[in-house]
């Protein structure tokens, strides 16, 4: 099982995005992706492929495949995991979907499948969209069902299951001829085993030489979600776009999130295209979290998961795109190499770094900083 | 429930605004077609950062990856 944990959607939303653009189908394209990131002790590599191909005018088809490999010597996994030495694996995801239009509707069906050596999911999504007002506005819905299963390793009589349902909502609106909005909403509920089976917490223990103990999480065994997002595009008076996006997040298992993104687009001469984006994303931390209980089996729900702590991150993105081909015409053919780099700021607010050897309960807080890495390339036929 | 209430709040609204003409018209909507106006661009990537991001943080769900459409075409 992986702290990269694919929770539902993932490369679902590029197979059926609840937003897609109703009226027309999605575009021909074939895209070839590696990335590679770096970042807290852990370095994840792999491609993703998706390629779209539609048969005759309403029917598109597509096909996804994409490889997470693994290297994690992450401070959850040294310092209180099952493996101090970290550990190596792998995920494969495979995903099938469908579009179909008919006049200003397009419906969408989507089928994926991850699987690694501890955890198997499968996820099913149904979308819709319809224009209305002339093109000018776009609503779309959404339902994606789930179904995990959850293993542990060196332990063949563990098994558990999650299930999953998402329900999501998009409005698109042109508001000027330089201007559009975006507003989507997703309300999730899980129900089953939610949290890690190799993570633990800490509790004060003076018998133990370091001064803490440790105890394998305990989490509620639903949660329920709601996100919504509200985003704009807006062309400037020469060739480049702003854009800017806020999200608010909130779950009954206490967090609440919000995320900022900030964007420029500008072309140079034909063929180049540069990116620049500044996101920034703050959360406050899960009711049942700590850093350090005050004794064992200290409430009914335990977690240590610097994911449901209190944290910041922020970064930038700056992305390179270079077209090779672009033909017009009765055969249009367009081919670009990209090159995107981004960078984060994690500091976490009430997650301690144990490695610091400090007195318990007084570490400094743990931060690192990641690199993320995407070569690509995008053929439209 | 909630979605439901919220998409028939859409409906109604939409259903009261039915005497509005498109005020953007078809031939106004270069610009708005221009690949750089796109709210995902490269599908692939922006699906990408969306799952590293929903692996570090405890937040989910509408994210950017979803698009978004402009009736350019």
């Amino acid at each position: 099982m992986t702290v990269v944990r694919c929770r539902l959607q993932f490369l679902l939303v590029v197979l059926v995005s609840p937003m897609a653009l109703a009226g027309v189908l999605p575009e021909e394209r074939l895209d070839t992706l590696y990335h590679y990131y770096d970042g807290g002790g852990i370095e994840i590599t792999g491609p993703s492929v998706l390629v779209r191909k539609s048969i005759g005018e309403k029917v598109s088809v597509s096909g996804s495949y994409y490889v997470d490999t693994i290297s994690s010597a992450s401070i959850d996994v040294i310092t209180t995991g099952a493996s101090p030495l970290g550990y190596s694996e792998k995920r494969t995801q495979w995903g099938v979907g469908a579009d179909y239009l008919r006049g200003d509707t397009t419906m969408s069906l989507g089928l994926s499948t991850s699987k690694e050596n501890d955890y198997q999911a499968n996820t099913l999504n149904l979308g819709i969209s319809q224009e209305v007002f002339g093109g000018l506005t776009t609503i779309s819905m959404g339902y994606g069902s789930g179904q995990d299963e959850v293993g542990r390793r060196g332990d063949a009589t563990f098994s558990e299951t999650v299930d999953r349902h998402a329900y999501r909502l998009g409005v698109t609106q042109v508001l000027t001829r330089n201007l559009i909005m975006g507003f989507s909403y997703e309300a999730i509920a899980d129900e089953g085993f939610l949290n890690n089976p190799y993570r633990r917490v800490r509790y004060v223990d003076t018998n133990e030489a370091v001064g803490y103990g440790l105890q394998a999480e305990l989490y509620p065994e639903t949660r329920s979600s709601n996100a919504a997002a509200i985003r704009a595009k807006y062309y400037l008076p020469y060739r480049a776009a702003l854009s800017g996006e806020y999200r608010y997040y909130t779950d009954d298992w206490g967090i609440r999130g919000h995320t900022v993104e900030a964007g420029y687009v500008q072309p140079i001469r034909s063929k180049w295209l540069v990116d620049f984006k500044y996101r920034f994303y703050t959360q406050s931390a899960a009711d049942f979290y700590s850093d350090l209980f005050p004794y064992a089996n200290a409430q009914n729900f335990l977690a240590r998961d610097k994911e449901l702590s209190t944290f910041i991150s922020h970064g930038p993105h700056f992305g390179v795109s270079y077209s090779i081909i672009d033909r017009q015409g009765d055969r249009p053919l367009k081919l670009t190499v990209n090159g995107f780099v981004d960078h984060y700021i994690f500091n976490y607010d009430d997650f301690r770094d144990l490695t610091s050897g400090d007195a318990v309960g007084e570490e400094p807080f743990y931060n690192f900083d990641a690199n993320v890495f995407q070569a690509f390339i995008s053929l439209w036929f | 429930m909630k979605v439901v209430a919220l998409s028939l709040t859409v409906a109604l609204l939409l259903a009261g605004c039915s005497g509005i003409e498109p005020w953007v018209k078809p031939y106004e909507r270069d610009r708005l077609a221009d690949p750089i106006m796109s709210f995902d661009r490269n599908p692939v990537s922006g699906s990408y950062i969306d799952h590293v991001h929903e692996a570090r943080e405890g937040a989910r769900g509408a994210s950017g990856s979803a698009g978004g459409g402009c009736g350019c075409n």
